[in-house]
């Protein structure tokens, strides 16, 4: 019998035990002076600002705590939801931001506090709720763009696409030369969704994500929502993302290393790739053999050929519950993206969204400058810059997207059933 | 007749038992507070809205009658009893030759058996992401002469994904069973067979009629450890899944799919459902196999114990 308690009790433990995962780490509270500031563990060029910060207020120190990307998210939320959340925080913008800032978690920017005026307008759009700032940018714009590798390109005698047809052309002729023509990391799901993100741009325009991110639900049902999953799984069909792409995940940097070894051709992937490359191949870049384009124009489609989307930026927020907020607007205000940071954002190959660079980036010497220039440029001169459709939309309809999404591509579903699928999520 | 009890011996009973209480009092406390109190928590949860930032505002049934409507439920508990029935196919057969071959003496016996022990010391996410990267198919073991039939998409493809997960899970466990059969094997009275070869039993007759018979309750450890470890099994599939449960939903398991129904879409009422639903089926799986296996009889076959 006791034994039975036993069993009993381990199966109860064991589940208890998985039904706390994710919930650990509360945040580490300090009884001294100062205020507490979390942000991803590969932004080093942040850490520069806060380490300005202390160095200038020894007696008001900001404590940085760097986390990595997959768990922060939840550490965030967790920590919010326990009233345990850092004084001051890093995040994404969009729908992950307003359900903070629905919650009455997040402290309103205003003019008197920090002068946005100098970020890129597009941007700070990503962190504005009901015309109320609520985080300024505070990284690198991060577009997605088509990267490609000029050598595979030129042995097959390829020129870089400017429509979708010439992509087309170009995938079976290097498929005919044995490379994959695009690296596709489809197992993290989220790199396929950049495809369905530009093609419904290209083919319906901003405005269809645009009525979809609203909550209209005929959004979804639009008819370029269809056309652009078509286009993918002819794109799938023709054999453009290899046999192999479902099982690549992208942390693992085996969908970037198809690119830089020339096993693949082309690459669509945020700003992030760059710097990613550099270190990984860092003969390959200053060589000249990495190439980039803006996503190719669909014939006959209605989106403007200069609409970009991605991540604009990353953004820091104050807490509503922060004990000093001065301090906290203080270093948002003569911290964040001050001219040494941009200049440090521009050094590590990163365009940070601030007005008026256009001086800065014909002063520099470096190899990079092509690449910052480009970036720079497509982000002034475009309409639009939407959201990753997963930050935008509400946190509870991003796993169903990125679902449907992964089982457009594996053509597990139709064209039509995804619109479909999705209008019923919203 | 009864014999009158002595206030002698009723003090000694009694001391027993209120020894019996003391040893098991700060376990019971440690249960009872990390283990009970949080599962009535997430009970209690299972009938909240909560998005895990504002407050907690009551749903009903709400969340309930979501879960069990949702297909996408009934598939994740479908992918969790093809994990649980297919991992004990796979590793009991495995684990029990192992266990064999170790529980016999021998130098290279031992380091074989060090060797293959290495798996379960390793964390699920080392694991997961090194297994990632060996299963690469481009740069990983596919790459090597003769491997070049695993240079296919055997974490990508829909079919293929679950039974990956299942190899790598067996190959993270296996050497544990192995070690709970090799412990049950030397248990069993060297007389037993002495008397078997004197009858002229076979290898075989032996292993059918001696080894498996008195490793019954071996057995039935190793299944219910087995059952209720791959219901709640999460952390390697998460990873080898880039935390997605793909492709697709091919591998969303129940903890997974509660997981990202918590974690990711935020719904804590929702999640809290489908924790309850894991306790109740680990639950009634432990009770059924230990009912069913005879385990709370279960007494020492062996002579003089």
């Amino acid at each position: 019998m006791n034994r039975r308690i036993a069993l009993i009790a381990s199966a109860l433990l064991a589940a208890a035990v998985v039904t706390g995962c994710g919930s650990s780490g509360p945040a580490q509270t300090s009884a001294e002076a100062g205020l507490t500031m979390w942000a991803l563990s590969d932004q080093t060029t942040l850490k520069a600002s806060v380490d300005a910060y202390n160095a200038d207020h020894p007696d008001n120190k900001i404590t940085l705590q760097l986390y990595a990307n997959d768990d922060y998210k939840q550490k965030l939320r967790v920590a919010f939801g326990a009233g345990q959340g850092p004084d001051i925080f890093f995040s994404w913008g969009g729908g992950a931001l307003n359900d903070y800032v629905k919650s009455g978690k997040v402290a309103e920017i205003t003019a008197s506090d920090v002068d946005t005026s100098k970020f890129t307008p597009s941007v700070l759009k990503t962190a504005t709720f009901g015309d109320k700032v609520y985080g300024v940018p505070a990284n690198g714009l991060a577009p997605v763009v088509l990267y490609y590798n000029k050598e595979v390109l030129e042995k097959a005698g390829v020129q870089p696409p400017k429509t979708l047809d010439d992509l087309k052309a170009a995938v079976a002729t290097l498929k005919g030369r044995g490379v994959t023509p695009i690296s596709l990391a489809a197992n993290s799901k989220w790199p396929t969704l950049m495809w369905h993100e530009y093609l419904l741009d290209r083919a319906g325009g901003a405005e269809v994500f645009d009525r979809i991110g609203a909550g209209t639900t005929s959004g979804w049902l639009d008819p370029s929502v269809t056309e652009a999953n078509r286009l993918l799984q002819e794109l799938v069909d023709l054999g453009a993302f290899g046999d192999n792409a479902s099982s690549l995940s992208y942390d693992q940097g085996a969908a970037t290393a198809l690119l830089y070894t020339g096993k693949a051709a082309f690459e669509l992937m945020g700003t992030w790739e760059y710097a990613n490359i550099v270190k990984a191949a860092p003969d390959f870049v200053s060589s000249g053999k990495l190439g980039y384009l803006a996503f190719p124009t669909i014939t006959g489609g209605q989106g403007d050929p200069g609409a970009i989307v991605g991540n604009p930026s990353n953004y820091l927020s104050v807490n509503a519950a922060t004990k000093d907020k001065a301090t906290a607007m203080a270093y948002l205000k003569d911290y964040v993206l001050n001219d040494s940071q941009v200049d440090a954002y521009l050094a590590a190959g990163s365009v940070p969204p601030v007005n008026g660079l256009e001086n800065k980036l014909s002063a520099i010497t470096t190899p990079d400058k092509a690449w910052l220039q480009f970036v720079y440029g497509l982000v002034q001169k475009a309409p639009t810059f939407q959201l990753s459709w997963d930050q935008a939309l509400p946190s509870e309809q991003a796993d169903p997207l990125l679902t449907n999404v992964d089982e457009s591509f594996l053509k597990k579903i139709t064209p039509e059933q995804f619109g479909q699928n999705m209008s019923k999520v919203s | 007749m009864t014999v009158p009890r002595t206030s002698y011996q009723d003090a000694r009973a009694w001391r027993r038992r209120s020894a019996g209480a003391a040893m098991a009092a700060p376990a019971l406390l440690l249960f009872g507070l990390f283990g009970v109190v949080p599962l009535l928590g997430v009970m209690v949860l299972s009938f909240a809205d909560w998005d895990g930032l504002g407050e907690p505002g009551w749903a009903g049934q709400a969340n309930w009658a979501a879960v069990l409507t949702d297909p996408g439920t009934w598939d994740a508990l479908a992918l969790t009893i093809k994990v649980m029935v297919v991992s004990w196919l796979v590793q009991t057969p495995i684990a029990l030759a192992l266990g064999l071959f170790q529980a016999a003496t021998g130098r290279l016996r031992a380091m074989l058996a060090i060797l293959w022990f290495l798996p379960l010391l390793l964390s699920a996410v080392a694991i997961g992401l090194a297994w990632q990267a060996l299963l690469d198919p481009t740069f990983g073991l596919g790459a090597t002469p003769g491997l070049g039939w695993l240079a296919r998409p055997l974490l990508g493809d829909p079919d293929l994904a679950l039974y990956t997960v299942i190899f790598v899970i067996a190959w993270q466990f296996i050497p544990f069973h192995a070690l709970l059969y090799q412990a049950g094997i030397r248990q069993i009275p060297v007389s037993l067979y002495e008397a078997a070869a004197i009858d002229g039993a076979s290898r075989t007759d032996r292993f059918w009629r001696i080894t498996l018979p008195q490793l019954r309750y071996t057995i039935v450890t190793s299944t219910t450890l087995m059952l209720v470890g791959s219901l709640t099994y999460f952390d390697l599939i998460f990873v080898l899944s880039g935390g997605t449960g793909g492709p697709g939903t091919a591998t969303r398991v129940l903890p997974l799919a509660m997981y990202i129904t918590g974690f990711q879409a935020h719904d804590m009422g929702r999640a809290s459902a489908i924790a309850t639903i894991l306790v109740l089926t680990g639950l009634a799986l432990s009770l059924v196999t230990t009912k069913w296996s005879g385990f709370t009889r279960m007494n020492s076959q062996q002579e003089g114990s």
